[in-house]
């Protein structure tokens, strides 16, 4: 609870300060909107339904490009781990690759795809498939040598070594390649919200974009606070749980 | 009523003491590729190991001695020669034979009592149940019934140890393998370990093949003690020990075995410097 109040309270401060540095008319009210202003363009924008379809929009983009990545990328990550012939060629393409800024696919799939749907996709799945391979891995080859010996020894074999040692010997590195998948989906596509027009679906990239058009700086903040919230609550939701279960097991923190 | 009886009996059926296995290893050589040309890990070595018998390998590090141990357990393969448990040559490994490693192996995505499970969930015809009350009646008999549920870094040295005993037993193998198991754990810890591992051996009738360098565990443990020599990998001499058991390791009597022993292990060294 003192933890909570404290955090409310930092929270609370860094508004009072924007606030102030919004009165003392530092710069123009065209640059730097009250929190208030943010807060109406919010709820108007919630209220209209625009935010919401706009947060759905990009939602949808984003998870579904990221499972795609996923369940591409961990059986990739395994044969690259697996077989010397993947890990020379595929591996060290995903290795050249996950170095490239994923928004740098963007040219190539406006024109490969046009501005579609796919274009979107395409995107968020180059994002985190050569993070998710390159962690899945680096796990496996980092297992140590024992658990497969001591598991040999039990008459594990093949598809039960690989799903009941394997896998979740390297757990921990896989769950931090798919957060980092995940950051970088997120990154890719809002850039790519912001520099393509979809005409199928207006994102929070879109949103902020056109914010900027218009010079309404109320909007470009209030989505950029909307973005921030999403990437905090993933966090939370979904990668936070699984770190603390692998912290208590693994004992590697003691958070 | 009889339904009852026939689950008890598939669970005592599992936990039956089984015949131990006899072991003959016939001629096994194996080298190594070192910094400077191949190594000579085992050297034509021969030895049987009686059902039941608790026999001990001593010898310097290097010497060759884990690396039996693997041949026997399957997971390294002879240049030559051959390893026969029962009569049948050892060709993968098994869980007839399960080895207990220096580093406890222990899985640490799995609790206590999910490692111990691990074996027995490959043990066909095992019903959920039975799996459970095996791999009770084993933590128990190490003492660690009240540990189950723990994280395996929760656990201390001896701890996991004692875990990794358990999983190592609940299979119910006919061989049991250590590699120097206790060489990470304290004295005092190690001590209260010799005392359960010879009673547990006594209960539950394994062969047992113990790899150490340390003499004096090894005279408290075995039936017999075998010295290794490095370079090549040979046994250069054999020592029965005829001591009453259970044996205290600080008896005085064990000191001389281990005196004899350390003896000769050092005149290896001589030879080899020499």
């Amino acid at each position: 609870m003192k933890r909570f109040l404290l955090a409310a309270a930092f929270f609370a401060l860094l508004l009072l300060i924007w606030d102030a540095a919004f009165r003392a008319r530092i710069w123009s009210p065209v640059l730097l909107p009250s929190p208030w202003q943010v807060a109406i363009y919010l709820n108007s924008a919630a209220v209209d339904g625009t935010l919401v379809k706009a947060t759905v929009i990009t939602m949808r983009r984003l998870l579904v490009g990221y499972f795609i990545g996923l369940v591409v990328g961990l059986p990739v990550g395994l044969l690259t781990a697996r077989w010397k012939l993947f890990g020379d060629t595929i591996g060290t393409m995903a290795l050249g690759l996950q170095t490239l800024p994923s928004v740098c696919w963007v040219p190539l799939a406006l024109l490969w795809f046009g501005q579609t749907e796919a274009a979107m996709l395409f995107v968020v799945v180059m994002g985190t498939l050569w993070s998710v391979v390159i962690a899945t891995e680096t796990g496996v080859r980092n297992v140590p040598p024992i658990y497969r010996r001591a598991a040999l020894t039990m008459g594990s074999k093949r598809l039960h070594m690989w799903f009941k040692v394997i896998l979740p010997a390297a757990l921990p590195f896989i769950v931090s390649g798919m957060k980092q998948g995940w950051a970088f989906a997120w990154r890719s596509l809002m850039a790519a919200e912001i520099f393509v027009t979809i005409l199928t679906g207006f994102g929070l990239g879109q949103l902020l974009h056109y914010g900027r058009e218009l010079s309404a700086m109320d909007q470009v903040i209030a989505i950029m606070l909307v973005i921030v919230v999403i990437g905090l609550l993933a966090d939370k939701i979904f990668f936070s749980p699984i770190e603390r279960f692998l912290h208590r097991r693994w004992g590697t923190s003691q958070a | 009523m009889h339904r009852a009886g026939r689950h008890r009996s598939s669970v005592t059926e599992e936990l039956e003491i089984i015949a131990p296995s006899k072991l003959a290893i016939e001629n096994v050589s194996k080298s190594f590729k070192g910094a400077s040309g191949p190594v000579l890990a085992l050297d034509r070595v021969s030895l049987n190991v009686a059902e039941g018998e608790f026999v001990c390998l001593v010898g310097a590090s290097g010497c060759g001695k884990t690396t039996m141990l693997n041949i026997i357990a399957g997971l390294e393969k002879p240049d030559s020669g051959r390893v026969l448990a029962n009569g049948k040559p050892v060709t993968s490994p098994g869980r007839e034979r399960l080895v207990m490693f220096q580093e406890p192996a222990l899985f640490p995505w799995l609790n206590v009592f999910g490692n111990v499970l691990f074996g027995l969930k490959l043990k066909p015809n095992l019903s959920k149940k039975n799996r459970h009350d095996v791999a009770k009646y084993y933590l128990e008999l190490v003492g660690l019934s009240r540990f189950e549920r723990a994280n395996i870094h929760e656990l201390s040295g001896g701890m996991k140890q004692r875990v990794s005993l358990a999983r190592a037993l609940a299979p119910n193998p006919r061989v049991l393998l250590m590699d120097e198991p206790f060489a990470a754990l304290d004295a005092l810890t190690r001590e209260q370990l010799y005392g359960d591992i010879q009673e547990i051996w006594k209960a539950r009738r394994k062969t047992i093949v113990f790899v150490t360098h340390n003499v004096r565990e090894a005279a408290c443990l075995g039936d017999r003690v075998l010295l290794f020599s490095p370079h090549p990998g040979r046994i250069q001499e054999e020592f029965p020990v005829e001591l009453p058991r259970p044996r205290d390791i600080n008896s005085v009597d064990l000191a001389g075995y281990a005196t004899r022993i350390t003896k000769a292990l050092k005149g290896l060294g001589k030879t080899a410097t020499g």
